[in-house]
């Protein structure tokens, strides 16, 4: 896996360093210089200031501007506030808050130590995916030995400021990413999303007041309170989404992996360039999904339509859809979500069909059941395809999927149903000849995702 | 025999129940302590998990029955799971899954006939950048090829039942022989 990263590095900067992850590596090359700088010496206020003016979108997924979040906080007297790490990685496609925690959990730690002192919280949670233990053991380690040098605990550089930290394993659930059900997942409850409101600012964890925040987000925090607020924004490329992020490329790609870049990246560059181009060079780029599987499929043969000049990609106009840069409100311009910022890469070797069927069965897999629309649509979404695939479709199954996807939008508890649908819908707007082709034709597909890579596997080298 | 956990754990048990302002907040660690120990989460365990944390059986028994990672029978001496995902698939995951199906003789959701592998499919193990990949026991396998994956699978079926040994410095010494 490759980490070249284009300046600047801020996340990533000590990836590259021989147990980057321990204590006195982490610490020689800057680590906890700015917990030390600003707990207890600049008011928590200002800190929240910081980040507010950063621009720094949430990294995991909704894009939900992190110092607006932090101000719905509003604790009675009395309440403790909580700040909860979201690390339950599990959006298909998207695997960049691990190298985190593999490679920099100090930093992690840093931005917690900030983080619950900018929101006053002397308990930080961090979630993580029971499947990550490797993650979660360099993590625990890092915590002890932040703690056996007085950074975590009664006095963290000396100041009367206590801070606690706890490891919380999930045991394999998507749906624990969904913060409420998040929440019941580390209150000891099946993982079930809560009905919203009360928001967790207002009810989280143990019905206290929590702050729940993707992973990468926490760690971003060292970096962006060292180099100040409008440092930090101006580093995004486009206006709106600022500083470097974690983006990750895989599928179809040459150089597979995670790296650091500014926000705003457009994807012709993640796959490209940092990417290295399609595996295959002898294939075309057919498709890319964003941002991780619930993220609208783009094609980079589609043109932006957007000749108004009010309208938000105007400068895109006629350009490719994967011209665009990664970013928030771009994204959603485009009909489509930045998610997670970890492209999925599709040459023309395969069926998009296919790849439709392998995303549900995902959904299908991951429902949690609570809310009928969701239980039963991802179920049937399933079956129709699985009939498409299988030769056995109907002429009328295309729009079936299109109205089964249309029931579940908007009619559940969480967002699980429309980041289902949405993606379904997307990949029939996108490919619907496809589609019809795939029913037209009457015979099984041919189901092999793999003819770009399977000689590789047989007898090749990684 | 009544289940108990080791002293060691045991010890581990205790300052769970610390760090959580409520008891039931203990309960996911706590099976996983039990998992570890036993392999699976039985009908005992459940018991004794449920008396320990104030909870109803069927409270904890809903539980481990959501949560794709417990068991609630007995599975082989190192479990399998292969991640089946869009990236992955689309790097090869199902001749990674044929593979490993030839060579312990049994299909995706079983266990081999001589109880020592069993083979499960995942969805998305986060590790879309380094696909076709496997997840055994604790311990990710990255980038496969038929050969390396028959390399790691001799040494998996070399060492112990799983839960005999700590993951911990295995796991550290093979990552930094790949790092």
């Amino acid at each position: 896996m490759g980490f070249s990263t284009p300046s600047p590095k801020i996340l990533t900067s000590r990836y590259h360093l021989e147990d980057s992850f321990t204590l006195p590596v982490a610490m020689k090359a800057g680590a906890y210089a700015v917990a030390r700088e600003v707990i207890g010496k600049k008011s928590p206020e200002s800190i929240r200031d910081e980040v507010k003016k950063g621009n720094l979108r949430g990294r995991g997924g909704a894009g939900f501007p992190a110092g607006v979040k932090w101000g719905f906080l509003n604790p009675r007297p009395g309440q403790q506030v909580y700040l909860v790490v979201n690390g339950d990685e599990s959006e298909p496609g998207t695997f960049k808050d691990r190298t985190i925690l593999e490679r920099d959990p100090h930093r992690l730690v840093e931005g917690i130590l900030i983080s619950c002192y900018a929101i006053g919280a002397h308990k930080a949670f961090v979630y993580i995916r029971g499947e990550l233990r490797f993650g979660q053991l360099r993590l625990e380690k890092a915590i002890e030995e932040a703690r056996a040098r007085g950074f975590v605990g009664p006095r963290p550089f000396g100041v009367d400021y206590p801070i606690d930290i706890v490891v919380h394993s999930g045991a394999g659930a998507y749906i624990c990413g969904e913060e409420t059900a998040l929440l019941n997942s580390l209150e000891g409850r099946r993982g079930e999303p809560r009905i919203k409101p009360p928001f967790p600012a207002v009810e989280g964890a143990f019905r206290q007041p929590t702050i729940v925040n993707n992973l990468e987000t926490i760690a971003t925090i060292p970096g962006l309170v060292e180099m100040g607020g409008e440092a930090f924004a101006a580093l995004g490329l486009v206006p709106g989404d600022g500083g470097t992020r974690l983006y990750g490329v895989s599928g179809h790609v040459a150089r597979p992996g995670v790296y650091e870049a500014p926000a705003g990246l457009p994807l012709r560059e993640l796959i490209y360039e940092l990417g290295g181009g399609l595996l295959d060079a002898n294939r075309q780029l057919k498709a890319v999904i964003p941002g991780g599987s619930s993220t609208p499929v783009l094609r980079p043969d589609r043109l932006v339509k957007a000749s108004d000049p009010q309208h938000p990609l105007h400068a895109w106009d006629g350009k490719s859809e994967i011209d665009v840069p990664m970013a928030v409100d771009l994204f959603r311009a485009l009909g489509t979500m930045l998610g997670t910022c970890c492209a999925t890469v599709i040459d023309d070797s395969v069926n998009m069909v296919e790849v439709t069927r392998n995303l549900m069965r995902f959904y299908r897999h991951e429902s949690c059941g609570q809310c009928t629309p969701c239980r039963e649509g991802t179920g049937w979404l399933v079956d129709v395809l699985d009939q498409i695939a299988e030769g056995r479709g109907k002429p009328s199954d295309v729009d079936l999927l299109v109205e089964i996807a249309n029931n579940m939008m908007g009619n559940t508890i969480c967002a699980f149903a429309d980041g289902t649908a949405m993606p379904l819908l997307g990949m029939v707007r996108q490919f619907e000849e496809e589609f019809r082709a795939a029913v037209a034709a009457g015979r099984p597909l041919d189901v092999r995702h793999d003819t770009t890579t399977r000689a590789a596997f047989q007898g090749g080298n990684r | 025999m009544a289940f108990a956990l080791t002293p060691e754990r045991e010890k581990q048990a205790v300052a769970l129940l610390e760090r959580y302002p409520e008891k039931r907040a203990a309960l996911l660690p706590l099976l996983w302590l039990c998992q570890r120990q036993h392999g699976y989460i039985s009908e005992e365990i459940v018991a004794w998990v449920a008396e320990r944390l104030e909870l109803s059986t069927a409270e904890v028994k809903g539980v481990v029955t959501f949560y794709t990672m417990f068991f609630d029978h007995p599975v082989g001496e190192h479990v399998i799971w292969v991640c089946r995902t869009l990236a992955c698939e689309l790097r090869g995951a199902k001749a990674v899954q044929e593979h490993l199906e030839k060579r312990l003789g049994c299909k995706a959701g079983e266990t081999s006939a001589d109880g020592r592998f069993t083979l499960l499919k995942a969805e998305c193990l986060a590790s879309c950048g380094t696909a076709p990949m496997v997840q055994i026991d604790d311990l990710y396998y990255e980038n496969l090829t038929a050969e390396k994956l028959d390399r790691i699978l001799d040494e998996v079926a070399a060492s112990g039942p799983f839960y005999d040994r700590e993951a911990r410095e295995r796991f550290e010494a093979d990552r930094r022989g790949e790092g």
